[in-house]
């Protein structure tokens, strides 16, 4: 996020965009309702009819995967009405010319016969998030997982640079991250091009401090792959060892079938989990760690605030916190590795990252730092790119919409959209062993529109077989207008309802990210 | 900004204007006993606990609730203020079940500690006591109406913290009880259980089901630390009693204050779950066996030395974790690069 969590109150206009964010963001969701009971202009882009849709003024029922269409209808009628922030685009930003070029076939009724959404609408919505003082755009998933997901973000930042609602308090771009240190797995370079603080890999002078401080005469320049390509490479032999740290790919990853095929023919598995997980079941050896509450540790947030986890209990069984298991495996593999605790590792972070150069345990105890914190008196930065981004101008990269890349046909008629419910979280590892989330939510269910439902001959409850082109599940029926016709929704946190099965591994070229947002899906009625 | 002095029990403070008696008393250290005030949700003014004499005035004025003004003189504890608590409290016991031996709050329950307080041992008043069943259908939180004093906090709490307002003071006079839309129960309700009504509550009318019958409050031990779930990254505190997590309660964290969601409050029945992994396992013939550490690190060091020699780095890869600390992730980072030699290493961010 650009803001911290706690704007998003003051915010005159909340643009929330693929983000179901009162279920899957609950705390988030909070200041959102705070907005909206203090008199600020909620709009919702979903497909579906979520609980903070129904809170928007403007529910923006649009057609999956047609966001970039919207964004830039949007900047078409900010532009052709006089509203955009002149001195904003004049002083901060660069590339207008071509971004204004690009929107100009956007018009609202253009954008209409894509999106589905009524060119008054957009025109209304357009000219609310122009006309206030601060307007902020949250976005999830929703805008990410499509084959456009990056284009899908670079139009949201060209709408917001267009506006000037960025770089000051109660505004921005605020990507709702998904997992409690998503944020900082990026930040500490759990990712193939860059180090920490995404310095990237191919700089020789990065990798020569990397190198000189964990006593190495060099390290690998070229970049790594990503985890679709790891995946590809197992299943064609070129990847032949895996290790897997507290993920679990089988029912995470999109075409699941073909996830287990991969991993199945690596010479060598190891998993390092708190959980037999159906990934874990793959391996060749499972190392047992220790959950967050058995070990001492930091988590950086979606507003990049970084915080202290605390050790409460000691690990059950054997088992060890992450931290010492992978030192140990790095001095077993001849490169000794030790660390009196993980405050001793941040020390190291610290030293080899601008970006955390001022984070020590010592200053956490007295709360959390949000980064960029280059040096320990500076005070951690709530908000980016005041007066200046971090690049110097904001650049506009104008984008085309693209249709998605599995549409309905004949023989898959409906699309199929996959998300969280608020009861649970990611593949259920965690919270179908509570003791009472599971118990109180235990089973999923398909959302299908009553109009799709009736003429399927489906009644609510009922059995039902969804397919795709890669694979099926089965699970019940629930009619609802939560979908509109033509769509249907699960989520993908139950085992036994292995959604991923069915999903589409087709990515977005840049970032990656497969569309689990869009997929041809049939259903038929099995019981 | 304007400020006023006024006096309180013989000592003067200055406050800004608009401030409370009760705001002026706690700036100054003077412990006001309150039901239904909280700092962050909107003045009630109902249950009348925090009552103070003012000088000059008619009658005792509730301090929550009124303004301190330039030259007010206040007593917080003088015989009139203590009759009228010790009557407010003789009323409330007079319809509230004396089980404090057995109740989950024994020990962390305002209503208990104003008692002792003020030396009162049961209600003054005999009559008739609501007799309404326990609700505890779900898995998260047990409604006992008969111990609500009818403070309100929860309903504001619902309203202005998680805007559901899912309960409500429903029916009149004695029968006044707080219940969501139709009296149903909670989980025939819109309720989504973030648990924050329990946080605000008290008394023993709300409790957290599994905390409040596994521990006595006196025996937790709380350790601060933030939320394994969402990217929000709520804080709470691990209640622990005997080397175990029992619960988790709300502290004032930086992002959520004492807001939290159902996963947060009531998720974390997994860290003791017996399907836990306690000991290394090692795959043998198809069937995964038990194995020491030193035997399941070795035979990691020795494959993934193997392919890193033979068929050279770029063919390992490895997933970090999205849900591991900084820590954890910056030393796979530099286990991938430094030692495995590769820059395959990623992990769920695009997902």
């Amino acid at each position: 996020m650009t803001n911290p969590i706690q704007d998003v109150a003051g915010a005159d206009f909340i643009f929330a965009i693929g983000t179901n964010t009162t279920e899957s963001h609950p705390i988030i969701g909070l200041q959102v309702k705070k907005a909206v009971r203090g008199g600020s202009t909620l709009v919702v882009a979903d497909p579906r009819k979520t609980e903070v849709a129904e809170l928007a003024k403007v529910h923006l029922q649009i057609k999956s995967g047609s966001d970039i269409a919207l964004l830039n209808g949007m900047a078409n009628v900010i532009i052709a009405e006089d509203l955009y922030n002149k001195e904003f685009v004049a002083e901060r930003t660069e590339d207008f010319e071509a971004f204004k070029a690009a929107v100009e076939k956007y018009t609202p009724e253009y954008v209409e016969g894509i999106t589905g959404i009524a060119a008054a609408s957009l025109r209304e919505v357009a000219r609310g998030y122009a006309r206030v003082k601060n307007a902020t755009i949250l976005y999830t998933m929703g805008i990410t997982q499509h084959i456009c997901g990056t284009h899908n973000v670079f139009a949201v930042a060209n709408l917001s640079m267009l506006c000037g609602h960025i770089g000051k308090p109660n505004s921005g771009v605020n990507p709702l991250r998904g997992q409690n240190n998503v944020q900082g797995a990026c930040d500490m370079g759990a990712l193939p091009a860059v180090l920490t603080g995404y310095q990237g890999v191919g700089l020789d002078d990065v990798r020569a401090r990397f190198a000189s401080a964990w006593g190495l005469e060099s390290l690998p320049a070229k970049p790594g792959i990503t985890v679709g390509e790891m995946l590809e490479g197992a299943s064609h032999g070129t990847i032949k060892g895996m290790y897997i740290m507290g993920e679990n790919p089988v029912l995470s990853d999109p075409d699941a079938n073909h996830v287990v095929h991969a991993l199945d023919k690596l010479d060598f598995l190891v998993v390092q989990d708190i959980f037999l997980t159906e990934t874990a079941q793959l391996a060749d050896v499972v190392l047992p760690a220790a959950s967050f509450a058995e070990k001492d540790g930091t988590f950086s947030n979606t507003e990049r605030r970084v915080q202290r986890v605390r050790k409460a209990v000691e690990p059950v069984g054997e088992a060890r916190p992450d931290w010492q298991i992978l030192c140990q495996v790095a001095t077993a593999m001849g490169y000794p590795m030790n660390y009196a605790s993980p405050a001793d590792i941040m020390k190291e972070i610290a030293s080899l990252t601008p970006s955390y150069g001022g984070i020590s345990y010592e200053r956490l105890e007295q709360g959390g730092i949000q980064w960029p914190c280059p040096n320990p008196e500076h005070p951690g930065t709530p908000v980016l790119h005041v007066g200046k981004f971090s690049r110097g101008m904001g650049k506009f990269n104008p984008v085309e919409y693209v249709a998605p890349a599995e549409m309905p046909d004949e023989q898959y008629p409906l699309v199929l959209s996959t998300g969280r419910r608020h009861f649970h979280y990611h593949t259920g590892t965690m919270t179908m062993r509570t003791g009472a989330l599971e118990v109180y939510y235990g089973t999923e269910y398909l959302e299908i529109n009553s109009a799709d439902a009736a003429k399927l001959v489906i009644c609510d409850g009922d059995k039902v077989k969804v397919s795709s082109r890669r694979g099926s599940v089965e699970l019940s029926a629930r009619i609802t207008d939560v979908v509109p016709e033509g769509l249907v929704f699960t989520s993908f946190h139950f085992p036994e309802v292995a959604i991923n099965r069915l999903t589409n591994p087709a990515r977005d070229s840049i970032a990656k990210i497969p569309e689990f947002k869009v997929c041809a899906v049939k259903v038929e009625k099995t019981a | 900004m304007a400020e006023v002095t006024l006096t309180i029990n013989g000592g003067q403070i200055t406050v800004p204007q608009g401030s409370t008696i009760l705001n002026a008393a706690q700036k100054m250290g003077v412990f006001i006993p309150t039901l239904c005030y909280d700092p962050e949700l909107t003045i009630d003014g109902s249950c009348r606990m925090c009552v103070v004499e003012v000088k000059g005035a008619r009658t005792l004025m509730i301090s929550c609730a009124t303004a301190a003004t330039e030259g007010m003189v206040v007593e917080t504890e003088s015989p009139a203020v203590i009759e009228a608590r010790k009557t407010i409290l003789e009323l409330l016991l007079a319809n509230h079940p004396l089980d404090c031996l057995t109740c989950g709050r024994n020990g962390d329950c305002r209503l208990q500690d104003y008692a002792y307080r003020y030396g009162v041992k049961e209600g003054g008043f005999a009559g008739a006591m609501h007799q309404y069943p326990i609700e505890d259908d779900n898995p998260f939180i047990v409604r006992d109406m008969n111990k609500c004093i009818l403070c309100g906090k929860c309903v504001r709490a619902c309203a202005q913290i998680q805007g559901k307002n899912v309960v409500d003071y429903t029916y009149r006079g004695f029968d006044t009880k707080i219940a969501p839309a139709m009296d149903t129960t909670l989980a025939g309700s819109d309720c989504v259980f973030c648990g924050n009504c329990v946080a605000v509550c008290p008394v023993g009318a709300l409790q957290e089901k599994v905390l409040r019958s596994k521990a006595r409050t006196w025996e937790i031990n709380k350790v601060r630390t933030t939320c394994p779930y969402c990217g929000t990254g709520c804080n709470f505190d691990l209640n622990v009693k005997d080397g175990k997590v029992v619960g988790v309660t709300s502290c004032d964290g930086d992002v959520n204050g004492r807001a939290l969601c159902v996963k947060g409050r009531f998720g974390y029945g997994f860290i003791h779950h017996p399907d836990r992994l306690s000991k290394p396992l090692i795959k043998k013939d198809g069937q995964f066996v038990e194995a020491s550490w030193e035997e399941a690190l070795a035979l990691v060091a020795e494959k993934l030395g193997g392919i890193r020699d033979n068929n050279g780095p770029d063919a390992l890869a490895v997933l970090s974790s999205a849900r591991c600390t900084n820590e954890e992730n910056y030393l796979l980072s530099k286990l991938t690069r430094a030692v495995f030699g590769t820059n395959n290493i990623d992990h769920c961010a695009r997902l």
